[in-house]
């Protein structure tokens, strides 16, 4: 499916690859590396670059962009509760093969505006058009509903976001646009892309890769707990013991 | 002041969280019990992942019972041999827990199984003592005498095989009740995320019919055991304790069990065991509204 969609892609790039005279994009990340420590509530991300023109002229039409940064696509299980014998249970379930964990699109206008719907799916501009692979080969009607709850999930969480007007474009040759990280980001590596539109088509794509990573002592606290399971259940007793006991004596100093 | 939590994976406000245990810690003092019925559904609504908070509050119960089982234990107040034979039940319920609780993930049912559970034990322990308390409340304003209790086990318990004497219980019962009602609590701790003092003490009190006098010293000395068992279950299979949130949680119950300790004498007994079963009760009847609401969220997503 990703291999299917990457042919896909450089076939529509086809005709811009053989004409040199194809404007080129130069962007740039505020941050390579996004740390999550100890007091991390979230991030501001600044994408930022510039439209190269053969022969440096401008075009007197404005140029679109869109930029997205997209986190680690993941295969996942989406459960669906029902009201049975009076109580809200899980009931029925879909599973889906790649679905990203992070999803933002910030565009010069709405993004419907400016590209037609084709380019739009194949280059998964907006949260409509993201394929997340349904792999249950249950009833499409079922997978739909499925998708539409876990998008629905994920926007009002924070993790998908589409921002129409997100990207400011000074003289025609400079762009930038914010995206905010949420505090409960999924960690993993992240891509930052960058479309280049007229009349409707991408003319120019240029990714960079963003890591977002847990560092320091968290890191290390949720790595012991994965591989050094015992030893981290053996500390986490070892610390209650050890504060009870702590706090036992304290108090016994402080009554006397 | 906000915390990243690495395995919870969000951030919380330390002073909700320290403040959280720190109440839990005073309710724990004040009445004996761990505390862990309330930590666990608070962490809930609080948005920690409940598998998170289940292993979590289990480790933060430890800690609390740790002054409990010293204190009871200079005064002569635990039977050491009878905790023993708790202690292996309930060590055998963490693990026979560990595979439910990963059995009941897998189905996607473990918050409905314990909500359910929640409901069920509470609101029966809750019932009961308060019926108790309001008795013993009552009896005393009309001036009577309370009745003497008979120290007899249950009749069920009387039927089981191979005795063996409990010298500080004052008892001659089969040590395979103890160990079916530590495995139980055990069960129950990897489950609920509680340390099960609520259900051992009654059974001890009316089943087993143990001398009261080590009744709570011996369930804290059981507690503080399967609740340590409870965390390497948990650490080992769900991977779901939250050091950086148990130790938070701790500060707070720590200092609070020891404040609590020493308001006991505030308030008579009787009162004492009607205001924990207004709080029992409170908690169940939240849990079941819980269950019958419109959750905010239909649809759940797990990793695969």
């Amino acid at each position: 499916m990703k291999g299917l969609k990457r042919v896909m892609a450089v076939l529509a790039a086809l005709p811009l690859l053989m004409a040199a005279q194809a404007p080129r994009l130069v962007p740039d990340v505020s941050q390579r590396k996004i740390d999550i420590i100890y007091s991390f509530t979230g991030a501001e991300l600044l994408l930022f670059g510039a439209i190269l023109y053969p022969g440096g002229k401008t075009p007197s039409r404005h140029p679109e962009i869109a930029v997205v940064i997209k986190g680690p696509a993941e295969p996942v299980l989406i459960r669906g509760k029902r009201k049975i014998a009076g109580m809200w249970i899980n009931a029925d379930s879909a599973s889906f093969r790649s679905v990203p964990s992070f999803y933002a699109l910030a565009s010069s206008r709405p993004i419907g505006d400016i590209v037609d719907s084709r380019t739009a799916v194949i280059y998964e501009l907006g949260i409509d058009n993201l394929q997340l692979s349904p792999a249950s080969g249950g009833d499409p009607g079922a997978d739909r509903r499925f998708e539409e709850g876990v998008v629905d999930l994920k926007r009002r969480g924070g993790y998908y976001s589409e921002t129409a007007h997100g990207v400011e474009i000074s003289e025609g040759v400079l762009y930038r646009a914010r995206i905010s990280i949420p505090a409960r980001v999924p960690v993993g590596k992240y891509t930052a892309e960058t479309f280049l539109i007229e009349n409707g088509r991408v003319v120019a794509a240029a990714t960079r890769d963003i890591d977002i990573a847990k560092s320091g002592f968290e890191a290390y606290v949720a790595k012991s707990a994965d591989q050094d399971s015992f030893l981290y259940g053996l500390c986490a007793v070892i610390l209650s013991l050890a504060l009870g006991w702590i706090a036992s004596i304290a108090f016994q100093r402080l009554g006397k | 002041m906000h915390l990243y939590l690495p395995i919870a994976g969000l951030s919380v406000n330390i002073l909700v969280i320290i403040g959280l245990g720190g109440i839990v810690g005073l309710l724990s003092g004040m009445f004996g019990v761990g505390g862990g019925f309330l930590t666990t559904p608070l962490l809930i609504f609080y948005g920690i992942p409940p598998a998170v908070a289940v292993a979590s509050a289990a480790t933060q119960i430890t800690g609390a019972s740790v002054s409990g089982v010293m204190a009871h234990g200079k005064r002569d107040a635990v039977d050491y041999h009878m905790g023993a034979v708790l202690v292996a039940g309930g060590a055998l319920g963490a693990v026979a827990g560990g595979f439910a609780f990963r059995a009941l993930q897998d189905m996607g049912q473990i918050d409905t199984v314990v909500s359910l559970l929640y409901v069920v034990l509470l609101g029966g322990v809750g019932l009961v003592m308060a019926r108790e308390s309001i008795g013993a409340i009552v009896t005393q304003w009309r001036g009577l005498k309370p009745a003497a209790q008979g120290k007899r086990h249950h009749p069920l318990i009387a039927v089981l095989p191979f005795r063996w004497r409990f010298y500080r219980s004052g008892l001659y019962i089969s040590p395979l009740a103890p160990f079916l009602l530590g495995f139980a609590t055990g069960l129950m701790t990897v489950l609920m995320g509680v340390g099960g003092g609520f259900i051992l003490v009654p059974a001890m009190i009316y089943l087993l019919g143990m001398s009261t006098r080590v009744v709570v010293g011996t369930s804290l000395f059981q507690i503080l055991f399967v609740t340590a068992a409870t965390t390497m279950v948990h650490a080992m299979t769900t991977h779901a304790v939250d050091i950086v949130l148990a130790g938070l949680l701790l500060i707070g119950s720590v200092t609070g069990a020891q404040i609590g300790a020493r308001m006991t004498h505030l308030m008579k007994p009787e009162y004492l065991r009607l205001l924990l079963a207004f709080i029992v009760l409170v908690v169940a009847i939240r849990v079941a509204l819980g269950l019958t609401w419109q959750p905010p969220e239909i649809f759940t997503v797990q990793p695969l």
